[in-house]
Protein backbone atom coordinates (compact mmCIF):
# COMPACT_ATOMS: atom_id res chain seq x y z
CA UNK A 1 0.00 0.00 0.00
CA UNK A 2 1.08 3.50 -0.72
CA UNK A 3 1.31 5.78 2.32
CA UNK A 4 2.96 9.25 1.97
CA UNK A 5 5.34 10.24 5.06
CA UNK A 6 4.30 14.05 7.22
CA UNK A 7 0.59 14.43 6.84
CA UNK A 8 -0.52 10.80 7.54
CA UNK A 9 -1.71 10.55 11.01
CA UNK A 10 -3.74 7.05 10.23
CA UNK A 11 -1.76 4.18 10.62
CA UNK A 12 -2.29 0.66 9.53
CA UNK A 13 -5.56 -0.81 7.40
CA UNK A 14 -8.01 1.78 8.83
CA UNK A 15 -11.09 3.03 6.79
CA UNK A 16 -9.12 6.04 6.14
CA UNK A 17 -6.29 4.29 4.56
CA UNK A 18 -8.54 2.66 2.60
CA UNK A 19 -10.26 5.77 1.55
CA UNK A 20 -6.94 7.18 0.76
CA UNK A 21 -5.56 4.97 -1.41
CA UNK A 22 -8.85 5.10 -3.20
CA UNK A 23 -8.70 8.82 -4.04
CA UNK A 24 -5.27 8.35 -4.59
CA UNK A 25 -6.05 5.72 -7.53
CA UNK A 26 -9.30 7.89 -8.63
CA UNK A 27 -6.58 11.03 -8.97
CA UNK A 28 -4.16 8.91 -10.69
CA UNK A 29 -6.52 7.78 -13.53
CA UNK A 30 -8.13 11.49 -13.41
CA UNK A 31 -4.74 12.82 -14.51
CA UNK A 32 -4.00 10.03 -17.15
CA UNK A 33 -7.26 11.24 -18.96
CA UNK A 34 -6.53 15.07 -18.52
CA UNK A 35 -2.85 13.99 -19.47
CA UNK A 36 -4.14 12.23 -23.01
CA UNK A 37 -6.20 14.82 -23.43
CA UNK A 38 -4.00 17.86 -23.82
CA UNK A 39 -1.61 15.58 -26.33
CA UNK A 40 -4.37 14.40 -27.77
CA UNK A 41 -5.69 17.85 -27.96
CA UNK A 42 -2.65 19.37 -29.41
CA UNK A 43 -2.70 16.85 -32.18
CA UNK A 44 -6.05 18.53 -33.42
CA UNK A 45 -4.35 21.84 -34.03
CA UNK A 46 -3.08 19.61 -37.31
CA UNK A 47 -6.43 18.10 -37.97
CA UNK A 48 -7.73 22.07 -37.83
CA UNK A 49 -4.91 23.24 -40.21
CA UNK A 50 -5.55 20.00 -42.86
CA UNK A 51 -9.17 20.36 -43.07
CA UNK A 52 -8.57 24.09 -43.91
CA UNK A 53 -5.57 23.10 -46.42
CA UNK A 54 -7.78 20.80 -47.87
CA UNK A 55 -10.16 23.22 -48.68
CA UNK A 56 -13.00 23.12 -46.14
CA UNK A 57 -13.88 25.70 -44.49
CA UNK A 58 -13.25 26.73 -40.92
CA UNK A 59 -16.92 26.12 -39.71
CA UNK A 60 -17.14 22.29 -42.06
CA UNK A 61 -13.63 21.93 -39.78
CA UNK A 62 -14.81 22.53 -36.44
CA UNK A 63 -18.20 20.65 -37.75
CA UNK A 64 -16.22 17.53 -38.35
CA UNK A 65 -14.69 17.50 -35.00
CA UNK A 66 -18.03 18.01 -32.94
CA UNK A 67 -19.91 15.58 -34.93
CA UNK A 68 -17.79 13.18 -36.12
CA UNK A 69 -14.95 13.15 -33.32
CA UNK A 70 -13.19 10.25 -34.33
CA UNK A 71 -9.32 11.40 -35.66
CA UNK A 72 -8.56 9.06 -38.13
CA UNK A 73 -11.49 9.36 -39.94
CA UNK A 74 -11.82 12.82 -39.81
CA UNK A 75 -8.00 12.73 -41.45
CA UNK A 76 -9.23 10.30 -43.67
CA UNK A 77 -12.37 12.29 -45.43
CA UNK A 78 -10.26 15.87 -45.57
CA UNK A 79 -7.69 13.55 -47.46
CA UNK A 80 -9.52 12.29 -49.81
CA UNK A 81 -11.77 15.57 -50.31
CA UNK A 82 -8.43 17.44 -50.39
CA UNK A 83 -6.80 15.47 -53.48
CA UNK A 84 -9.74 15.75 -55.27
CA UNK A 85 -12.02 12.69 -54.50
CA UNK A 86 -15.56 12.37 -54.61
CA UNK A 87 -17.27 12.76 -51.30
CA UNK A 88 -18.72 9.00 -51.56
CA UNK A 89 -15.00 7.56 -51.28
CA UNK A 90 -14.24 10.12 -48.44
CA UNK A 91 -16.87 8.83 -46.52
CA UNK A 92 -16.57 5.46 -47.34
CA UNK A 93 -12.83 5.50 -46.12
CA UNK A 94 -13.90 7.48 -42.84
CA UNK A 95 -16.89 4.78 -42.20
CA UNK A 96 -14.29 1.89 -42.68
CA UNK A 97 -12.01 3.31 -40.28
CA UNK A 98 -14.83 4.58 -37.53
CA UNK A 99 -16.05 0.61 -37.27
CA UNK A 100 -13.69 -0.40 -34.77
CA UNK A 101 -15.31 2.21 -32.41
CA UNK A 102 -18.06 -0.15 -32.62
CA UNK A 103 -16.01 -2.51 -30.85
CA UNK A 104 -14.97 -0.60 -28.58
CA UNK A 105 -18.38 -0.10 -27.48
CA UNK A 106 -18.94 -3.61 -27.34
CA UNK A 107 -15.95 -3.97 -24.73
CA UNK A 108 -16.75 -0.51 -22.97
CA UNK A 109 -20.50 -1.56 -22.63
CA UNK A 110 -19.66 -4.81 -20.41
CA UNK A 111 -17.06 -3.00 -18.61
CA UNK A 112 -18.93 0.32 -17.34
CA UNK A 113 -22.48 -0.33 -16.20
CA UNK A 114 -25.03 2.99 -18.05
CA UNK A 115 -28.35 3.78 -17.90
CA UNK A 116 -29.75 3.71 -21.78
CA UNK A 117 -29.50 7.71 -22.05
CA UNK A 118 -26.39 7.94 -20.48
CA UNK A 119 -25.43 5.28 -23.37
CA UNK A 120 -26.62 7.59 -26.11
CA UNK A 121 -24.01 10.23 -24.82
CA UNK A 122 -20.79 8.23 -24.25
CA UNK A 123 -21.53 6.70 -27.61
CA UNK A 124 -20.00 9.97 -28.65
CA UNK A 125 -16.82 10.10 -26.77
CA UNK A 126 -15.90 6.44 -27.63
CA UNK A 127 -12.87 6.48 -29.58
CA UNK A 128 -9.74 5.10 -28.59
CA UNK A 129 -7.96 7.05 -26.57
CA UNK A 130 -11.09 6.84 -23.82
CA UNK A 131 -11.02 3.19 -24.49
CA UNK A 132 -7.18 2.67 -23.86
CA UNK A 133 -8.14 4.81 -20.44
CA UNK A 134 -11.02 3.11 -19.48
CA UNK A 135 -9.28 -0.63 -20.21
CA UNK A 136 -6.63 0.30 -18.20
CA UNK A 137 -7.58 1.87 -15.13
CA UNK A 138 -8.54 -0.60 -12.32
CA UNK A 139 -11.83 -1.78 -12.90
CA UNK A 140 -14.65 0.63 -10.13
CA UNK A 141 -12.65 3.20 -12.60
CA UNK A 142 -12.37 2.28 -15.50
CA UNK A 143 -16.03 4.56 -15.81
CA UNK A 144 -13.91 7.54 -14.55
CA UNK A 145 -11.44 7.09 -16.64
CA UNK A 146 -13.48 6.36 -19.67
CA UNK A 147 -15.26 9.72 -18.94
CA UNK A 148 -12.21 11.57 -17.86
CA UNK A 149 -10.74 10.55 -21.32
CA UNK A 150 -13.65 10.92 -23.43
CA UNK A 151 -15.16 14.25 -22.69
CA UNK A 152 -11.32 15.68 -21.97
CA UNK A 153 -10.36 14.65 -25.72
CA UNK A 154 -13.61 16.67 -26.62
CA UNK A 155 -12.93 19.43 -25.25
CA UNK A 156 -9.45 19.99 -26.05
CA UNK A 157 -9.85 18.24 -29.46
CA UNK A 158 -12.91 20.71 -30.38
CA UNK A 159 -10.74 24.00 -29.13
CA UNK A 160 -7.08 22.85 -30.95
CA UNK A 161 -9.33 21.82 -34.52
CA UNK A 162 -10.48 25.44 -34.39
CA UNK A 163 -7.17 26.98 -33.62
CA UNK A 164 -5.58 25.04 -36.50
CA UNK A 165 -8.46 26.19 -39.00
CA UNK A 166 -8.11 29.62 -38.37
CA UNK A 167 -4.49 29.10 -38.13
CA UNK A 168 -4.63 27.68 -41.81
CA UNK A 169 -6.76 29.27 -43.38
CA UNK A 170 -4.87 32.47 -43.10
CA UNK A 171 -1.65 31.24 -44.63
CA UNK A 172 0.28 29.58 -47.39
CA UNK A 173 -0.46 25.98 -46.55
CA UNK A 174 1.45 25.04 -49.61
CA UNK A 175 4.83 27.02 -48.65
CA UNK A 176 4.68 25.89 -45.10
CA UNK A 177 4.90 22.32 -46.41
CA UNK A 178 1.28 22.16 -44.07
CA UNK A 179 -0.02 19.21 -47.16
CA UNK A 180 3.09 17.03 -46.71
CA UNK A 181 2.07 17.13 -42.92
CA UNK A 182 -0.83 15.25 -43.20
CA UNK A 183 0.98 12.15 -44.37
CA UNK A 184 3.22 12.22 -41.77
CA UNK A 185 0.32 12.47 -38.92
CA UNK A 186 -1.32 9.16 -41.12
CA UNK A 187 2.05 7.51 -40.32
CA UNK A 188 1.54 8.96 -36.66
CA UNK A 189 -1.60 6.97 -36.28
CA UNK A 190 -0.02 4.16 -38.26
CA UNK A 191 2.68 3.79 -36.00
CA UNK A 192 1.91 2.24 -33.11
CA UNK A 193 -0.23 -0.26 -34.95
CA UNK A 194 2.52 -1.15 -37.13
CA UNK A 195 4.17 -4.18 -35.07
CA UNK A 196 0.17 -5.63 -34.86
CA UNK A 197 0.37 -6.57 -38.53
CA UNK A 198 2.87 -5.33 -40.24
CA UNK A 199 2.61 -7.46 -44.01
CA UNK A 200 -0.87 -5.82 -43.55
CA UNK A 201 0.69 -2.22 -43.71
CA UNK A 202 3.16 -3.33 -46.57
CA UNK A 203 -0.13 -5.16 -48.71
CA UNK A 204 -2.23 -1.83 -47.81
CA UNK A 205 0.37 0.56 -49.15
CA UNK A 206 0.93 -1.70 -52.32
CA UNK A 207 -2.45 -2.05 -53.49
CA UNK A 208 -2.94 1.52 -52.64
CA UNK A 209 -0.44 2.36 -55.17
CA UNK A 210 -1.01 -0.14 -57.95
CA UNK A 211 -4.22 1.49 -57.87
CA UNK A 212 -3.71 5.08 -57.84
CA UNK A 213 -3.56 5.49 -61.63
CA UNK A 214 -5.86 3.15 -62.37
CA UNK A 215 -8.99 3.91 -60.08
CA UNK A 216 -10.53 7.49 -59.93
CA UNK A 217 -9.48 9.53 -56.66
CA UNK A 218 -9.95 8.46 -53.02
CA UNK A 219 -10.72 5.17 -54.68
CA UNK A 220 -7.48 3.51 -54.64
CA UNK A 221 -7.48 3.57 -50.76
CA UNK A 222 -10.51 1.68 -50.52
CA UNK A 223 -9.56 -0.79 -52.74
CA UNK A 224 -6.62 -1.58 -50.21
CA UNK A 225 -9.63 -1.66 -47.31
CA UNK A 226 -11.64 -3.97 -49.65
CA UNK A 227 -8.37 -5.98 -50.33
CA UNK A 228 -7.12 -6.99 -46.98
CA UNK A 229 -10.67 -7.89 -45.86
CA UNK A 230 -10.66 -11.66 -47.29
CA UNK A 231 -7.55 -11.92 -45.37
CA UNK A 232 -8.79 -10.95 -41.74
CA UNK A 233 -11.91 -12.59 -42.20
CA UNK A 234 -9.66 -15.82 -43.16
CA UNK A 235 -7.97 -15.32 -39.91
CA UNK B 1 -21.20 18.93 -51.35
CA UNK B 2 -18.52 19.07 -49.15
CA UNK B 3 -21.37 19.94 -46.42
CA UNK B 4 -23.46 16.72 -47.20
CA UNK B 5 -20.07 14.70 -46.73
CA UNK B 6 -19.29 15.87 -43.01
CA UNK B 7 -22.73 15.28 -42.22
CA UNK B 8 -22.87 11.72 -43.66
CA UNK B 9 -19.60 10.69 -42.00
CA UNK B 10 -20.87 12.22 -38.84
CA UNK B 11 -24.15 10.32 -39.11
CA UNK B 12 -22.12 6.87 -40.11
CA UNK B 13 -19.49 7.34 -37.67
CA UNK B 14 -22.44 7.80 -34.64
CA UNK B 15 -24.08 4.94 -35.83
CA UNK B 16 -20.96 2.91 -35.70
CA UNK B 17 -20.10 3.95 -32.10
CA UNK B 18 -24.01 3.89 -30.84
CA UNK B 19 -24.29 0.44 -32.29
CA UNK B 20 -21.83 -1.25 -30.04
CA UNK B 21 -23.27 0.22 -26.98
CA UNK B 22 -26.98 -1.16 -27.65
CA UNK B 23 -26.31 -4.61 -29.77
CA UNK B 24 -26.09 -7.68 -28.06
CA UNK B 25 -22.54 -8.60 -27.32
CA UNK B 26 -22.34 -11.82 -28.99
CA UNK B 27 -23.50 -10.33 -32.31
CA UNK B 28 -20.20 -8.21 -32.49
CA UNK B 29 -18.45 -9.95 -30.13
CA UNK B 30 -17.27 -12.91 -32.91
CA UNK B 31 -13.90 -13.32 -33.37
CA UNK B 32 -13.94 -12.70 -36.95
CA UNK B 33 -15.23 -9.30 -36.99
CA UNK B 34 -13.19 -8.69 -34.14
CA UNK B 35 -9.99 -9.01 -35.90
CA UNK B 36 -11.34 -7.69 -38.68
CA UNK B 37 -11.96 -4.59 -36.89
CA UNK B 38 -9.07 -4.11 -35.17
CA UNK B 39 -6.37 -4.58 -38.08
CA UNK B 40 -8.39 -2.96 -41.16
CA UNK B 41 -7.69 0.68 -39.75
CA UNK B 42 -3.33 -0.98 -40.66
CA UNK B 43 -4.34 -1.79 -43.99
CA UNK B 44 -6.08 1.26 -44.69
CA UNK B 45 -4.07 3.98 -42.53
CA UNK B 46 -0.92 2.73 -44.53
CA UNK B 47 -3.32 3.34 -47.79
CA UNK B 48 -3.88 6.77 -46.99
CA UNK B 49 0.31 7.42 -46.32
CA UNK B 50 0.80 6.52 -49.92
CA UNK B 51 -2.47 8.51 -51.56
CA UNK B 52 -1.15 11.61 -49.02
CA UNK B 53 2.79 11.32 -50.04
CA UNK B 54 3.13 10.14 -53.35
CA UNK B 55 -0.41 10.45 -55.60
CA UNK B 56 -0.61 13.94 -57.41
CA UNK B 57 -4.28 13.44 -59.05
CA UNK B 58 -3.88 10.37 -60.81
CA UNK B 59 -0.33 9.70 -60.71
CA UNK B 60 2.73 8.54 -58.41
CA UNK B 61 5.42 11.19 -58.30
CA UNK B 62 8.17 11.59 -55.64
CA UNK B 63 8.40 15.21 -54.28
CA UNK B 64 8.99 17.46 -51.34
CA UNK B 65 6.66 15.14 -49.10
CA UNK B 66 8.56 12.12 -49.75
CA UNK B 67 11.22 13.65 -48.28
CA UNK B 68 8.32 14.93 -45.23
CA UNK B 69 7.68 11.68 -44.67
CA UNK B 70 11.23 10.37 -44.21
CA UNK B 71 11.60 13.02 -41.46
CA UNK B 72 8.44 11.79 -39.30
CA UNK B 73 9.76 8.43 -39.60
CA UNK B 74 12.80 9.54 -37.97
CA UNK B 75 10.91 11.64 -35.34
CA UNK B 76 8.53 8.74 -34.87
CA UNK B 77 10.95 5.86 -34.48
CA UNK B 78 13.01 8.78 -32.00
CA UNK B 79 9.94 8.80 -30.38
CA UNK B 80 9.27 12.21 -30.30
CA UNK B 81 5.90 13.74 -29.41
CA UNK B 82 3.20 13.63 -32.36
CA UNK B 83 2.92 17.15 -32.55
CA UNK B 84 6.65 17.33 -32.81
CA UNK B 85 6.19 15.25 -36.06
CA UNK B 86 4.09 17.01 -38.02
CA UNK B 87 5.71 20.24 -37.51
CA UNK B 88 9.15 18.49 -38.79
CA UNK B 89 7.20 16.86 -41.86
CA UNK B 90 5.52 20.53 -42.74
CA UNK B 91 8.92 22.07 -42.30
CA UNK B 92 11.35 19.73 -44.20
CA UNK B 93 8.71 20.74 -47.32
CA UNK B 94 8.76 23.89 -46.50
CA UNK B 95 12.42 24.50 -46.56
CA UNK B 96 12.48 21.95 -49.58
CA UNK B 97 10.12 24.21 -52.17
CA UNK B 98 11.84 27.22 -50.42
CA UNK B 99 15.31 26.07 -52.20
Amino acid sequence: MRRRGGCDLTHGSGPSEVARTDQDRRREVIRRGLGIAVAVGTYGLSFGAAATTAGLSVTQACALSLLVFTGASQFALVGVLGAGGSAVAGVATALLLGSRNAMYAVALSGLIPMSRRRRLLAAQVTIDESTAVAMTSPLPLAGLGFWTAGLGVYVFWNLATLLGAVGAASVDTHALGLDAAVGAAFLGLLWPRLRDAPRLAVGGALVAAAAVPLAPVGVPVLLAGLAVLPVLVRR
Amino acid sequence: MIWAAVLATAAGCYLLKVTGWFVPASVLERPRVRAASALLPVALLSALVVVQVFADGRSLVVDARAAALVAAAVCLWRRLPFVVVVLVAAATAALLRAL
